[in-house]
Parts: C-alpha cells; sequence; structure tokens
C-alpha cells in the first residue's frame, strides 16, 4: 500500500490542498476556544434543554393556563419539573442517595466511567484526525469492525488465559484499523475526500455486520435473533470491582491510551509530522514531510483507536455481538473530541460528560418521565455552542479574547 | 494549491495536443458484459422461465406477464453489453466522447439481467412493473434532499444537514397533516421546518463561520434529538390528534397514466412525486439558465469575483441555504404522509446521508443528481423485492450498493468530480 503512495507521481490534487487549509483553520479555532466558553456553553445548553423539559411536562402545562392569575404555580411547577429531571439524571449518573444498598449508592459513578471508556477509545482516534487536518466522520464504522473482530476472536477461538484478551484486542485494533485505512488509502492516493467516503463506510459497516450475524460462523445456535454466541471468559476484561460492577479494565487500557495519543501526539516524530500536516499541508510538504502518507499513517492510528472503542464494548461491556453493539458511539465520539479540543485531557473529560449523560438518562426516564431523547439535544446543542464562541459570550456577555477577528 | 495547479499547465508540447486515450470506461464495461455473461448467464439454469410482470394491480389496462427463456435472454443482453464496450473502445481509441446514454444502457441491460437471473427457473414472478413505481417513490426524499444539498452546495455551503431537514419535514409535516385533517396541509408546513434548519446552518457556518460540516453533523444530531424528544412527550400521548396523518392519494393523470408499463409508474403517482419531477426540471433550468442560477453558481465558485460585480456574497448563500432546506423538509413528507404513516423516531435512518452521495454521483447536477436517487430507491426496492421472491445474494450486499458507487465515485474511478470551488469556505469581505 505505502509502495503505490510513494509512487504517485503528483503530490495531491489542487482541491484537496484548499481543501485542507479550510478545516484546520476551523478546527484551530474550535480547539482554541477557552474553557470558560466550555463551561457557559454547558450551561446555556442545560438551560435551553430545561425549556423542553418544561414544557413537555403535564403540570407546567396545566399551571400555564392560569399563569396570569397565579404565575408563581406556574414557576413552581417548571422548577419541579427542572429540578426533578436533573436531580435524577445527576441520581443516575454519579451518586444515588436514595438507593437502599452501598453498592447501588455508588453504582451510577461506576456506569458513567463504564459508559464513557468507548467514548474515550473513539474520541482520542477522532483527536487525532481533527488536528492531522482530517475530518474522519468514520468512528462508527470502525467501531463496528473492532467490536466484529474482536467479538469473533472471543468466541471463536480457544487460547490459554491472557493471551486470548490480548489477541481478541489487537485483533480489533486492525480491524478498525484497516476499516480507516480504505479512507486514508482512497484519500492519498486518489484525493478522495474523506467527509463523504468515511459516511458512507459507516453504512457500508452496519450492513456488513448485519450480514455477519446472519451467517453460521457468527450466529448463536438455537437462535433466530442476529445475536452471536458469547463471547469466552478468557477474552473478557476483567472485572476492575468486582462481580457487582460493570466497570471493567478496558476503562484503564482508555486512560492508559490518551497517555499513549498524548506521548505521540507531542513527543513522537511521527505525532509531529501529524501536527505538521494538520496545521499546514503545504508547509509540510514542502519541508519534505510525504502528506499522503501521513493522511495513511493518520486513519490507521486513528481507525485503531476507535476500533478499541468496538473492543470495549464486547469484550468489556456487552459479551457478545449484536445489532446495536456500538450505538451511536461513532456518533457521539465526534462531539466527544470536538468538546475536548482534541486534546488527551479534555477528550477524558468531554467523554466523561457524555458518558454521565448517558449513564444517568434511564433513572432520569423511569423517576421523572423525562425521554432519554434530552441527551441527545443537550450534546447537539452543547457542541454547536462551543463551535461559536463569540455566540456563548454575547449570551453571557463574556469578553472577547484579546487576539480575535484574524481569520 | 498554486504548487499543484502549476503543474499540468507548465508542461508543453510540440504541434498537435492530443488527449491521452481512457480506458477505464471500456474496460469496466468489457468487466460487467463478462461478469454478467458468465456468472448470470450460465449461471441460469439452462431451460429455465423467468417470469417479469409488467403491470401493477391498480393499472386500468393489464398485460400478461412477459414469459423468457432465462439463460438465452441473459445471454443475448451479456452480448449486447459486450458490443458496447466495444465499441466504447473504438470510441476512446478515435477519441470521440461518449454520452451519458453508454453508462445508463449498460445499467439496465446489466439490471435486466440481473432480474432475470434472480428469477429463473422460480415459482414466483418478478413484478417489475411494481418494482420501478416502487423505487421511484423511495427515491422521492433522496431526490429532494439531493436538490437541497445541490442548492446549498452550489451557493457554497456544505449542507450535511439533509437528514436533519429530511426529518424535521417529515415530523412537522405528519403533525400538520393530522391537525388539520388534510394530507395536503403537509406540503405547505414542512418546507418550513426544513427551512428552519436552513436557518440555524446559514447562522452558525455564515454569520459565525463556524465549520459547516460540524454544523451540519451537529444539527442532524439536535434535530434528532428535539423530534425523538417531542415524540416521546407530546406525539406519543396524543396519536389520533397530532400523528396519524391521511396518505397523499394518487392523482392519475388522464391519458398518460393509461400508458401500458410506463403510465402506471410515472403518471399514476401522487403529487409529491409530480413534484419531484417540477423540482428537477426546474432546477436544472434555473441553475444554468437564469440569473438567480448564476449569482447562485457564482458565489459557490468565485465568491470575490461575485462581490466585485456587486452581488451580496453573504446574503445570496443565506437565502439559498435557507431555500434549500425548504426543499429537503418538502421532501421529509414522503417519510410520513406520503407513505400515510405516523412520524417515528431518528425514521430517515441516513436517508440524508444517501441524498448526499446522489448529489455527488450526480456532480453536482439537478438531472445527474435525480438519476442517481432513482438508481438508489431502485436499488432499496429491489432489496424489499428480492427479500419477497427468494434471494441468490444476501440483500446487506445489495444495501450496500449506492454506498460502495459513492465511493467509487469519489475516488475517481468513474470519471472526475469536482465540488463548487468556494463550498465550505466561509466568505470575508
Amino acid at each position: 500500500m505505502s509502495v503505490e503512495t510513494q509512487k504517485s507521481p503528483q503530490p495531491a490534487p489542487e482541491s484537496e490542498t484548499s481543501e485542507d487549509r479550510r478545516w484546520n483553520t476551523a478546527l484551530r479555532d474550535i480547539v482554541s476556544s477557552n474553557a470558560s466558553v466550555i463551561v457557559f456553553a454547558i450551561i446555556a445548553a442545560l438551560l435551553m434543554a430545561a425549556v423542553l423539559v418544561a414544557a413537555a411536562n403535564a403540570e407546567v402545562q396545566r399551571t400555564a393556563g392560569y399563569i396570569f392569575a397565579r404565575p408563581s404555580d406556574f414557576f413552581t411547577a417548571v422548577w419541579d419539573a427542572v429540578s426533578g429531571a436533573y436531580w435524577s439524571l445527576f441520581r443516575g449518573a454519579i451518586y444515588d442517595p436514595e438507593a437502599q444498598s452501598v453498592v447501588r449508592q455508588f453504582k451510577p459513578i461506576t456506569e458513567t466511567l463504564t459508559a464513557a471508556t468507548p467514548l474515550i477509545f473513539a474520541g482520542l482516534g477522532l483527536g487525532i484526525g481533527f488536528r492531522s487536518g482530517l475530518f474522519n466522520i468514520g468512528a462508527q464504522g470502525q467501531v463496528v469492525l473492532g467490536a466484529t473482530v474482536s467479538a469473533f476472536i472471543g468466541f471463536a477461538f480457544d487460547l490459554p488465559v491472557g493471551i486470548h484478551l490480548i489477541v481478541a484486542v489487537l485483533g480489533g485494533v486492525l480491524g478498525g484499523a484497516l476499516w480507516a485505512g480504505i479512507a486514508g488509502y482512497l484519500k492519498a492516493r486518489f484525493g478522495a475526500n474523506e467527509v463523504i467516503v468515511t459516511i458512507m463506510l459507516n453504512s457500508i459497516s452496519g450492513f456488513l455486520m448485519s450480514y455477519l450475524l446472519t451467517t453460521d460462523a457468527f450466529k448463536r445456535e438455537g437462535s433466530n435473533n442476529p445475536v452471536s454466541q458469547r463471547v469466552l471468559d478468557t477474552a473478557m476484561f476483567p472485572q476492575i470491582m468486582g462481580e457487582n460492577f460493570r466497570l471493567h479494565a478496558g476503562f484503564l487500557l482508555a486512560l492508559i491510551a490518551a497517555y499513549f495519543v498524548w506521548w505521540l501526539m507531542e513527543r513522537s516524530t511521527l505525532g509531529f509530522k501529524f501536527r505538521a500536516v494538520g496545521l499546514n499541508s503545504d508547509a509540510a510538504r514542502t519541508a519534505g514531510i510525504s502528506v499522503n502518507r501521513i493522511y495513511l499513517y493518520v486513519m490507521l492510528v486513528a481507525g485503531g483507536l476507535a476500533g478499541l472503542g468496538g473492543v470495549s464494548q464486547t469484550l468489556g461491556t456487552e459479551g457478545v455481538l449484536q445489532e446495536g453493539v456500538a450505538g451511536s458511539i461513532g456518533f457521539d465520539a465526534i462531539t466527544v473530541a470536538l468538546l475536548g479540543r482534541s486534546r488527551p485531557v479534555g477528550i477524558i473529560g468531554a467523554a466523561l460528560l457524555f458518558g454521565a449523560l448517558r449513564a444517568g438518562s434511564p433513572l432520569m426516564q423511569t423517576a421523572s418521565n423525562t425521554p432519554v431523547d434530552i441527551v441527545q439535544v443537550v450534546q447537539a446543542l452543547v457542541v454547536l455552542l462551543i463551535a461559536a464562541p463569540p455566540l456563548v459570550r454575547a449570551i453571557f456577555r463574556l469578553p472577547a479574547p484579546r487576539k480575535e477577528g484574524a481569520a | 494549491m498554486s504548487a499543484a495547479t502549476l503543474s499540468p499547465s507548465s508542461q508543453h508540447f510540440e504541434g498537435t495536443v492530443v488527449t491521452p486515450v481512457s480506458w477505464k470506461g471500456p474496460i469496466a464495461y468489457g468487466v460487467i458484459g463478462l461478469l454478467s455473461l458468465i456468472a448470470l448467464g450460465f449461471g441460469s439454469p439452462a431451460g429455465s422461465i423467468a417470469q417479469i410482470v409488467l403491470s401493477q394491480s391498480r393499472d386500468s389496462i393489464k398485460i400478461d406477464a412477459l414469459m423468457v427463456p432465462a439463460r438465452a435472454t441473459v445471454i443475448v443482453l451479456s452480448l449486447a453489453i459486450l458490443v458496447l464496450a466495444a465499441y466504447a473502445s473504438y470510441a476512446a481509441l478515435k477519441r470521440i466522447k461518449v454520452g451519458a446514454w453508454m453508462p445508463t444502457i449498460v445499467g439496465v441491460l446489466t439490471f435486466m439481467s440481473f432480474l432475470i437471473w434472480a428469477a429463473a427457473g422460480k415459482d414466483t414472478t418478478m413484478p417489475l412493473a411494481q418494482l420501478l413505481a416502487q423505487g421511484l417513490i423511495l427515491a422521492v426524499p433522496l431526490a429532494f434532499g439531493a436538490m437541497a444539498g445541490l442548492i446549498c452546495e452550489r451557493v457554497g455551503i456544505i449542507n450535511i444537514a439533509i437528514e436533519g431537514q429530511l426529518l424535521a419535514g417529515a415530523f412537522v409535516g405528519a403533525v400538520a397533516a393530522t391537525v388539520v385533517g388534510n394530507a395536503y396541509a403537509a406540503l405547505f408546513v414542512a418546507p418550513f421546518a426544513g427551512a428552519l434548519v436552513g436557518v440555524l446552518l446559514a447562522f452558525f457556518s455564515i454569520k459565525y463561520r463556524v465549520d459547516q460540516i460540524v454544523v451540519g453533523v451537529v444539527l442532524n444530531v439536535l434535530v434528532i434529538g428535539v423530534t425523538s424528544y417531542l415524540f416521546s412527550t407530546v406525539l406519543k400521548e396524543n396519536k389520533s390528534l397530532l400523528n396519524q396523518p391521511e396518505r397523499l392519494g394518487e392523482l392519475p393523470i388522464p391519458l398518460l397514466s393509461d400508458i401500458p408499463f410506463i403510465g402506471g409508474i410515472l403518471f399514476n403517482q401522487n403529487i409529491l412525486v409530480y413534484l419531484m419531477f417540477v423540482a428537477v426540471i426546474a432546477l436544472q433550468f434555473l441553475i444554468f439558465r437564469s440569473r438567480w442560477g448564476l449569482r447562485l453558481r457564482s458565489v459557490g465558485e468565485h465568491p470575490k469575483a461575485a462581490d466585485t460585480v456587486g452581488i451580496k456574497v453573504n446574503r445570496t448563500r443565506w437565502i439559498n441555504t435557507i431555500i434549500g432546506g425548504a426543499v429537503a423538509g418538502l421532501g421529509g413528507v414522503a417519510f410520513t404522509v406520503m407513505a400515510g404513516v405516523g412520524f417515528g423516531k431518528e425514521m430517515t435512518a441516513g436517508k440524508g446521508y444517501i441524498a448526499l452521495a446522489a448529489m455527488i454521483l450526480g456532480r453536482w447536477n439537478p438531472n445527474g443528481a435525480f438519476a442517481a436517487a432513482i438508481l438508489f430507491g431502485i436499488a432499496d426496492a429491489l432489496r424489499g423485492t428480492l427479500s419477497i421472491t427468494g434471494t441468490p445474494v444476501p440483500t446487506q450486499f445489495l444495501a450496500m450498493l449506492p454506498y460502495l458507487a459513492t465511493i467509487f465515485a469519489v475516488a475517481g474511478l468513474v470519471g472526475k468530480v469536482r465540488a463548487p470551488a468556494a463550498e465550505g469556505i466561509p466568505y470575508v469581505k
């Protein structure tokens, strides 16, 4: 593959370079938005979502009928609806003082960490892409491939303890890397726009998995549902906190991966080249960096990380491969990477936030009748607002940073 | 940009300039022809009959099902493809430009071979007319979505939010049709929902110069979240009041709808299908032949030049992004009211992205995008049909075809695809 890229005669199609440049500036803008904007964006998003929560509440609707006669009733109802929803979200995501046992009380925070694990992996992969000037929307497909390959190795092979897990994890990494590598190769060799290619690969991966789940190699015997066999215990991540919690060693691996990404991007030669290409691909090319080959490498690394997101689902949380095992991890990871400003620490923070929303939403639905879909609204609003710092500053009348307007 | 543009133009030629012979087309057609001959032709059981039905149950004039000997017919069709491939090679050598009819005919012949092969020796019939009519229906949201994407991209705004615009149109259309009690109400209200998403897209990408792909992706998530939320809270509780739209009925066009085969497919459809025809024809004319279209394209290709001659770049972008959103919103009606079903969570299921793919395959031209949408629609319908008649290929692979085709297209394997030059770049005076 790499030999062919080397041979490609012209540096790159012309449209691509200008395209890269504008994505770089846009991504840099997102990256450089400061911390206060992030905090205020989260607050603003929660407030906007609160409007939806209140509007759908029956009590609020009833009291709104006589709002001018007794406004206090209305505002009490709004407060009850919103605080009830967010309180149950907190109980479901962090700590539940109303639960009966100590295990139950502390379970929410471990659920948050479990939900955050695949988001950290996939977010790290996307972050590398963003910083290297590649807009990889394909984390979803890479997660699916990582999950598929690791699950297959997990249930189809019989290997000793330890080695089995390692082989399965590496298989998942390879699956995700190769899937992303398709987009990287097409970009490097033909200048194919990675946004379109990765979107298409996402859909293809879904069909591929649903086909595989109908084949004898994957399908569970005696089951008509598209569910794979169970991953053998030898290939499962160990539970960190015992049987009562779902938190598994994949979370620790995610933290290690974050450290690895930091080292890769900040300390290694390859990472330096990644960043150089991301900041200015023309300059990087002039400096002797093979930009096309870097595109391929970036996609391979990013895909491998996103593949780990799938691995942590099949070998950690779920234990089987089935439709929906990847959920919307790949798409949520885009918002995670944007919110985390593509930096490892930021991504962990963002993944914990969205993991908390995800973990807390079921309890919110049962306890306060607020559908889980509100979580998506909050996520989207947070990222939209963070992408437009001037808007957040205008809403909260924050001072503009000194260096602005030099677009 | 400068380094890359210089290299091809800086070469000097002595004497007449000769364009290189492009073998991509002929080779592709040849391979398709051979595959069709070997896999489909000799793959059909000898002496088997394929039953092809050419009329639908609702047609006034019915034609008898066509009984064709499978192997012989597929071999003849495959040979025809090989003849076309031979002509394509001849044309390539002589450097004659071959029009779009060539891939179209090759495509139709391959499609027919495939259908006959799939139906060969089966007791069940292959409902060709119904398949095509169904494909046309399934193409409606794709075509409207592709037109929306095309308007926005031609003016320089990447519209990834087609998915969200379709979904918003589907939601609001269903509610409007139910509340008013008339399916046609959806057609007037749904465009506003799509336009609203267009406003958000314009607001963030033009006013705040946020990366357009980021805005698009996030707007999709936002619309999915908001519509799903409202569905779970408001619509579920009051289904009969808010989410039980009537179906858009068929409006047969007199005389035309009586034409056998074609009439039933093209001219016995609901109003949204006719609107789709009108939109495609009108846009093809307006974009390339009207003042509006010229301004649109100039802003998308070279905003600075457009500004110099007095076109207000950002205003043009604002207006047309909203128009694009409205077109997609109208297309969203296809999911709910056109089919006569209520709104469901995430019911667009990625169709917005396929619409985007159709637009790219159609090379940012209304006619081309429409053809691609039809292709995707038929592929989708084929999947449904084959799962009933029994399928020789896993349906999942058929479902992948549109996506694979798009990847091949953007990789430049089937002709060069070029986006409007200023697409995605915010304009700053």
